[in-house]
């Protein structure tokens, strides 16, 4: 039983450390999401250099792994004396991380509007960065849904990661709970649920916000097709 | 009546690659025509109404509306000009998010800047001039063709357009659909609206067309009057294919 009392005192400072990983992620899936639109509609409408640039971007995130990130983001924050906080650089990083991947899903969701979209909205005479914005972006917002609601659930267990720099989150405050107890077993599976109903509630949020923004015979709600 | 001609397009011109697209087609239109463009598929009509209202950008050539020159490089007067010429697709183009009402009245919010009650109020007066007020708040998934169509109608003529270009607009639709948006162009016809229609409907063309102008290889090949050119004893290249569809 001295592992339930273990986990039962470590409890109160594990799940507020939930709060700081539910900020860092929150915070880089909104640098994800507004950045991440911008380079799709770069990367779908840009002028050729345009396009060569999100590209080099998208490759350079992709290719690094979010360890290497963090510290090179670290050192950069170092190295331009900005404030060294933790959490602000997690969610930059991560945010520029996520940036890379939310492209995609939203190029992808982009790409498979139906042709002509754009074309009927400049026939009545929209600029095109109207026509992206009232009719692109809300019909490859709700296409995005799905990918979104993935890349959340891979972002929030990459933020575990985020304890090298010493950030209270999750993983950290268990870490240091087990440094403290030896109750390795008892305080990770401890951990482990909380982020597995973290991901669960929020998917399951997602998959509601997906039904609601639901368009009949347009977007098909998650479960209604295989 | 005013003899000047409202839209008048001169020399356009495109090729893609070596392959020449539209070769010098010209057409002029006064207010209350309605031309009809023909001929067989490949011949360059639709890429001509595009290039009209330069969804397409043509290589050369001149556009005039009501006398003016359109500068066509100079993004703020194109949008001007393409809220003055309306343009019908074959596929309707709806947007897919938006109810049939919202379909007709972003374009007033967005371009003219109306407020909600104003263009929803216009686009309803819209809808029920081509009798879908029943169907105002379905999306167009929820939509037969005709009714998708005649919205699309709803919607080019919700900003008051001088002109309206139809590119073959009864072409995708079921043929018991026909009907409800020929009615549509027959009405817009007889209350004076100027149009230029690229289609297949000869029947309708001889009804209701000042002007047939018939298209092959990029090039307008011949223009007049129907019954000049599929009358009785009219030897033309159109009444050729008119005979040729006639036949199948």
């Amino acid at each position: 039983m001295h592992s339930l009392a273990v986990v039962i005192d470590a409890l109160p400072s594990i799940l507020s450390g939930s709060f700081i990983t539910l900020g860092i992620v929150f915070g880089a899936l909104a640098i994800g999401l507004v950045l991440g639109l911008i380079l799709a509609i770069l990367q779908v409408y840009g002028k050729a250099w345009q396009r060569a640039l999100v590209h080099v971007y998208i490759w350079f995130f992709r290719g690094f792994p979010i360890l290497v990130l963090l510290f090179l983001g670290y050192g950069l924050f170092v190295a331009l004396s900005l404030p060294v906080q933790p959490f602000l650089i997690s969610c930059v990083v991560l945010g520029l991380t996520s940036t890379a991947y939310q492209s995609q899903i939203f190029r992808g969701a982009i790409l498979s509007l139906r042709p002509g979209q754009m074309q009927a909205a400049r026939a009545l005479g929209m600029k095109d960065s109207q026509a992206i914005r009232s009719i692109v972006i809300p019909q490859a917002l709700r296409l995005s849904i799905p990918g979104w609601s993935n890349e959340y659930s891979i972002l929030l267990k990459d933020s575990a990661i985020c304890f090298v720099l010493g950030t209270q989150d999750i993983m950290a405050r268990t870490a240091f709970a087990a440094a403290r107890t030896h109750e390795h077993l008892a305080l990770y599976a401890c951990a482990g649920v909380i982020y597995f109903v973290l991901t669960l509630v929020i998917v399951r949020l997602l998959a509601k916000l997906e039904k609601r923004l639901h368009i009949p015979g347009y977007t098909s709600v998650s479960g209604e097709a295989l | 009546m005013n003899d000047q001609a409202i839209l008048e397009v001169k020399d356009i011109s495109l090729s893609v690659g070596s392959k020449t697209i539209l070769s010098h087609c010209s057409l002029s239109l006064k207010r209350g025509e309605l031309k009809v463009l023909i001929g067989p598929s490949g011949a360059g009509k639709s890429t001509f109404l595009q290039c009209i209202n330069v969804l397409t950008q043509a290589d050369s050539g001149q556009i005039f509306l009501e006398g003016q020159e359109v500068m066509t490089k100079n993004s703020r007067e194109l949008c001007l000009y393409r809220t003055k010429v309306g343009m019908i697709f074959q596929d309707f183009k709806l947007f897919d998010h938006l109810t049939a009402i919202d379909n007709v009245a972003i374009a007033l919010r967005k371009v003219r800047g109306q407020s909600k009650e104003e263009s929803r109020k216009r686009a309803m007066q819209e809808l029920v001039r081509v009798n879908l007020a029943e169907q105002c708040e379905l999306y167009p998934a929820q939509l037969s063709g005709g009714q998708k169509q005649r919205v699309a109608f709803a919607r080019a003529l919700a900003m008051d357009p001088l002109v309206l270009l139809l590119d073959e607009p009864t072409s995708a639709l079921d043929p018991e659909l026909v009907g409800e948006v020929l009615a549509v162009i027959r009405d817009l016809a007889s209350h004076g609206m100027t149009m230029i229609m690229a289609t297949h409907q000869m029947d309708f063309i001889r009804a209701i067309s000042s002007e047939i102008i018939f298209m092959e290889n990029g090039q307008i090949v011949e223009q007049g009057p129907p019954e000049s050119l599929l009358g009785e004893n009219a030897r033309s290249r159109t009444k050729q294919f008119y005979n040729s569809l006639a036949s199948v």
